[in-house]
């Protein structure tokens, strides 16, 4: 007699725990030849607000630790990720993905980590200043992240599309909520768990499932999100994500990348979710020969 | 023997008056539209009256732009940007924009006094404040026009177009430079409109510009209140939009370019914390939260409104505070003895003397020096509100007036915590003699601009912007750049 | 008399720290105070009336003194109503000739004391010194600090010298000299003058002006901050006497604009304002002069000595 395999009872992640949805509600979606990928939570405006206060109760331990700590946590994540590779390509050719570009993708998203993991100790050399003003003081720019950034990932991606847009994010310091693929969840319940087993702290990264369309409006007019990122090209969403960020006017951005293209990694998406912060100091010149004072 | 009597009478020595001479500066009766080179007039047919608010006498009638005026403002700088403006060499944009900073030097005194007639700020600050720093930035930014490869690594940049730009009434010609300055040496052609109380530096401004041989159409001013504003922001050809003033009016702006694709850089308002640790340097850390309140009436969007006093010396902070405030000399601008000048308008003045009334409600304790104001024009004392809660309103709102509140402190947690309870974060100030304790605050104030043991400093390589309600993007420095480029 | 008796002393090491770029936009602004007509005349008249003048040298001899001393009665007699300067200031073999040749005119004698300039002597000296001075009747002492003691953190030392030549000035008022230029830095001027001030000081001096930097507006400024924390805390006046660079009248009105509003009119007296200096009389006087007749001065026409 065959074994019964036991199921998965796909979960979000919130705070570093994996609950359901506090609604009880869920969703199946299927591939495209019609196979259910499982009872996904169908999470509601409530999901949102939980996520949003872990996230920003994680905000100031996550800023505050050293810079070279949050790069290996980074790889610690990425490492964590090669260790399950294989049951990230399984889920990836369960929702429609050929075997290569199932291989590829999960290797993308483990170098796309790997790369900001490296960029954690370094952007604010690259990005910040010391500025030359003209009277006597020491003046400095430094890059310091917005705070509690709201996701909403790709859709037509399970995996890398959420990665490449977390991995910025964090690397610079902010916490996130993020909105998974509606359509293609699997991979980021998995990639939950992945964070639930590697050092990342708890509510640095919530992550949801469910309608983007009901997540999208409790997450981009909620007073204490300091940023959106939206990764699509559907101007409509969009324009009413700019409309309702105008509320305390959170930072959007917006990107129609190519996920899997190398190109698609850079310094300056760490840079969108960074405040400049330029602090003065006077200087006391005290000479010795040319004292003027 | 009598002359010795008389050496040692103490006498009261106050200052005579020490007026800045107006002969030399040449306003004209009336001012039109600068567009595409040529001062036009507006297809309105309407003006408005600028006036001295230091007492009140109409100095210029200004056109009003509406949309059709500001529409052929657009056009003009679309076709600068297209056919001349982002052809020529960056080296040769730079001369230019060098060209109108030297232009400015040459005639520094004539805009600051114009700056001060306009706009009721005493003539020391827009003489050794305004005006220097206005012509220093154009200089700054000039440099970047041909070095802009180097300022952002593994990316090719390339200029936006045509940037709208809305300034305020607080640093009508600073402002002016601010904007204009980067957007030209990023190679972008520029549409202006200067606030309705205080456009005469930037038609100045537009006469240098026009002197200095810049091509037509790169530099465009069209005067106006909020609906030449609004045209400006709606314009379907603008590109970007850079805007500074009230958050309320910035958030109606980034409303109205959802979903455009026009970039957008807001500053915009403030309620800064100025923290005095009891170690501070505390007669510096006194004209500190003088420069910090006081300067420019008030009308600061980084103002150090919020002032924080650690319990130990609040006391003696507080006692050296109105001392040093009974020696402020508050009333013409053009007196070049004068510390506090005029409110820039009636308007504002009711809106700060409102705040005054309701700290009164409230039964906050109140200081104003004993002065004589002048009998016409818009003035407000300098004003403390001691032993104010953090609930008030006063704490909470932005007045943009010479009034500051006190709140006292017991330890670093809870002056952290405080300066922070707010949806702005423009600036903050720190005074204490601690390296460490400096770090730790700097770190932990979100707040975009952080003065410690100084106060409402600036600079052109300076980059200057908030956090959270206080807008986004940087003005000034390399930083002050990424605004006016697009990266690829 | 020492004032100061039963006065609670401070620990000096922990006098209030000083920011000297502060300090400096704070003198800024004074400096971009505009004296004008009416204001300027008077606060010319007022600086020439707390001047010390001075003449502090190997070489002084008694007819130098005394054509100093006559000068100091007759400024400029040219013009009536001028005041005289407030005292002359010399060494203390010099103070029975003046004392001599201003007598009746209130001018007061000011003698350097105490091993000026470098107050590298015994105690038993500086006493001597200081006694001889007051004995020949000198009005007020200019006594120096041992800034190398100071700059050791003797504190008690300075305090206890201080406080040692105070009580043999008997009727004399003391001014203690910092020497701030051997100070060098603001927070050692702010403790040096709270230490002076606390140990009985009737005046606290900048310079002696054999180093340079002398009285500096920081410097000054940093002092007369002091004097207001000290009569705020104890309710006794102290005065001021910045002494060596102030050598025309734009730098002296600044000067006084500074005292006016740091101390307030209170201060603006001889009786508690003094400028040490030689060479700003003459200017001051050239200023007056143009002031009245509307034509700029030449030296040539105002007696040097």
């Amino acid at each position: 007699m065959e074994r019964v395999e036991v199921l998965k009872t796909y979960k979000i992640y919130i705070g570093g725990k994996f609950p359901r949805t506090e609604s009880g509600r869920y969703y199946t979606p299927t591939n495209a030849k019609g196979d259910a990928l499982g009872n996904i939570c169908l999470c509601s405006r409530k999901d949102v607000r939980n996520s949003v206060v872990a996230a920003r109760k994680a905000q100031g331990g996550w800023a505050g630790r050293a810079a070279f700590n949050r790069g290996q946590v980074m790889y610690r994540i990425a490492e964590m990720l090669e260790g399950r590779k294989a049951q990230f390509i399984e889920e990836l050719i369960f929702q429609g993905a050929t075997k290569i570009k199932a291989e590829q993708e999960v290797n993308t998203a483990i170098d796309r980590l790997i790369y900001y993991a490296g960029w954690c100790d370094k952007y604010t050399q690259v990005l910040g200043s010391v500025n030359p003003v003209a009277s006597s003081h020491f003046n400095f720019s430094v890059h310091e992240p917005t705070g509690v950034v709201g996701i909403i990932a790709d859709e037509s991606t399970s995996l890398i599309g959420l990665v490449s847009m977390i991995a910025p994010v964090i690397a610079g310091g902010n916490t996130c909520v993020v909105i998974a693929s509606e359509s293609l969840p699997l991979s980021a319940i998995t990639f939950a768990e992945v964070l639930g087993t590697s050092d990342v702290p708890g509510g640095v990264i919530n992550i949801l499932t469910g309608a983007s369309e009901e997540m999208a409006k409790p997450l981009s007019t909620h007073m204490d999100v300091n940023a959106l990122a939206y990764s699509g090209n559907d101007e409509a969403v969009l324009k009413e994500l700019q409309e309702y960020a105008v509320m305390n006017l959170k930072r959007v951005r917006s990107y129609t990348k190519d996920w899997m293209n190398s190109d698609s990694q850079d310094l300056y998406m760490i840079s969108d979710y960074q405040e400049v912060k330029t602090t003065w100091h006077p200087i006391e010149n005290i000479g010795g020969a040319n004292s003027t004072y | 023997m009598a002359t010795k009597k008389k050496n040692n009478q103490p006498v009261e020595w106050n200052y005579s008056p020490a007026l800045e001479s107006t002969s030399h500066v040449k306003l004209k009766d009336k001012y039109e539209l600068y567009i595409d080179g040529k001062w036009v007039k507006p297809s309105s047919k309407k003006y408005f009256k600028t006036i001295n608010p230091a007492n009140e006498e109409v100095l210029a009638e200004v056109a009003h732009a509406n949309d059709k005026d500001v529409d052929l403002a657009v056009k003009a700088a679309r076709k600068a940007y297209k056919n001349v403006w982002s052809k020529i060499a960056p080296s040769e944009r730079a001369k230019y924009i060098y060209r109108i900073a030297r232009l400015m030097q040459e005639r520094a005194r004539e805009f600051a006094v114009i700056e001060s007639l306009d706009a009721g700020k005493v003539i020391r600050e827009s003489r050794d404040v305004d005006v220097p720093l206005a012509c220093n930035h154009f200089f700054y930014y000039a440099g970047w026009a041909d070095k802009l490869e180097y300022a952002f690594p593994n990316r090719k940049v390339e200029s936006l177009g045509v940037a709208g730009q809305i300034i305020p009434w607080n640093f009508p010609l600073l402002m002016a430079a601010w904007k204009i300055a980067p957007a030209l040496a990023a190679g972008n052609t520029v549409v202006l409109k200067p606030a309705e109380t205080t456009p005469l530096t930037a038609l100045k401004l537009a006469e240098i510009i026009h002197d200095s041989g810049l091509p037509a159409g790169v530099v465009n001013i069209v005067t106006g209140y909020g609906d030449t504003g609004a045209a400006i922001v709606n314009h379907p050809d603008v590109d970007k939009i850079a805007f500074t003033g009230s958050t309320g009016v910035g958030k109606i702006i980034q409303k109205a370019i959802a979903g455009t694709h026009k970039k957008s850089t807001l500053e915009l308002g403030g309620k800064s914390a100025n923290i005095i640790m009891d170690d501070a340097p505390i007669d510096q850390a006194v004209e500190g939260i003088v420069n910090g309140i006081f300067f420019n009436q008030g009308h600061v969007c980084c103002a150090g409104s919020r002032l924080f006093i650690q319990e130990g010396v609040a006391d003696k902070v507080i006692e050296k505070l109105k001392h040093r405030m009974d020696s402020l000399i508050i009333g013409d601008p053009m007196d070049k003895n004068t510390d506090i000048g005029a409110i820039n308008s009636k308007e504002q003045l009711d809106i700060i003397n409102g705040y005054v009334k309701i700290g009164i409600a409230e039964g906050a304790e109140i200081y104003q020096p004993k002065c004589k104001l002048p009998n016409s024009g818009y003035y407000c004392p300098p004003t403390l509100f001691m032993d104010v809660a953090q609930s008030s309103r006063l704490v909470q709102e932005e007045i943009f007036g010479p009034v500051l509140t006190i709140q006292t402190f017991r330890t670093v947690d809870e002056v952290i915590q405080k300066a922070n309870n707010s949806p702005f974060g423009l600036a903050a100030g720190i005074w204490t003699d601690k390296g460490s304790r400096i770090f730790n605050l700097t770190t932990k104030l979100r707040a975009g601009v952080i003065w410690a043991n100084t106060y409402n400093k600036f600079d052109p390589t300076s980059p200057f912007g908030g956090y959270k309600e206080s807008g986004f993007g940087r003005e000034g420095g390399l930083q002050g750049l990424g605004a006016y480029l697009k990266m690829n | 008399m020492n004032n100061n008796k039963g006065l609670e002393i401070p620990d000096f090491s922990q006098s209030p720290i000083v920011d000297k770029v502060g300090v400096e936009e704070r003198v800024e602004r004074f400096q971009k105070r505009s004296i004008k007509n009416e204001s300027k005349m008077q606060g010319l008249r007022m600086a020439l009336s707390m001047i010390d003048l001075t003449t502090l040298e190997g070489k002084d001899t008694p007819g130098k003194v005394r054509q100093m001393c006559y000068k100091a009665q007759h400024l400029h007699d040219i013009h009536p109503n001028l005041p005289t300067v407030a005292a002359v200031c010399v060494y203390p073999s010099m103070v029975k000739i003046a004392k001599q040749e201003v007598k009746g005119s209130g001018v007061k004698v000011a003698s350097v004391s105490t091993a000026f300039p470098s107050g590298q002597a015994p105690m038993k000296v500086k006493i001597t010194d200081t006694k001889f001075a007051v004995d020949q009747g000198a009005d007020e002492i200019d006594m120096v600090i041992s800034r190398g003691r100071f700059l050791t953190g003797d504190y008690n030392f300075v305090f206890d010298e201080i406080a040692s030549i105070k009580d043999i000035c008997g009727n004399a008022r003391l001014k203690v000299i910092l020497e701030t230029g051997e100070l060098v830095t603001l927070d050692n001027v702010r403790r040096a003058s709270d230490i002076a001030m606390y140990a009985g000081a009737d005046f606290i001096k900048t310079s002696t002006g054999k180093i340079q930097p002398a009285a500096t507006m920081q410097v000054t400024y940093t002092m007369l901050e002091a004097i207001r924390d000290y009569m705020n805390t104890t309710g006794r006046q102290v005065g001021m006497k910045p002494a060596g660079g102030i050598s025309n009248s734009k730098l002296a009105l600044h000067n006084l604009v500074m005292v006016n509003e740091t101390l307030g009119s209170k201060w603006l007296t001889n009786e508690w304002f003094r400028f040490g200096a030689s060479s700003l009389a003459n200017d001051v006087l050239m200023q007056i002069m143009k002031a009245e007749t509307g034509v700029y001065q030449s030296s040539d026409y105002f007696a040097i000595d």
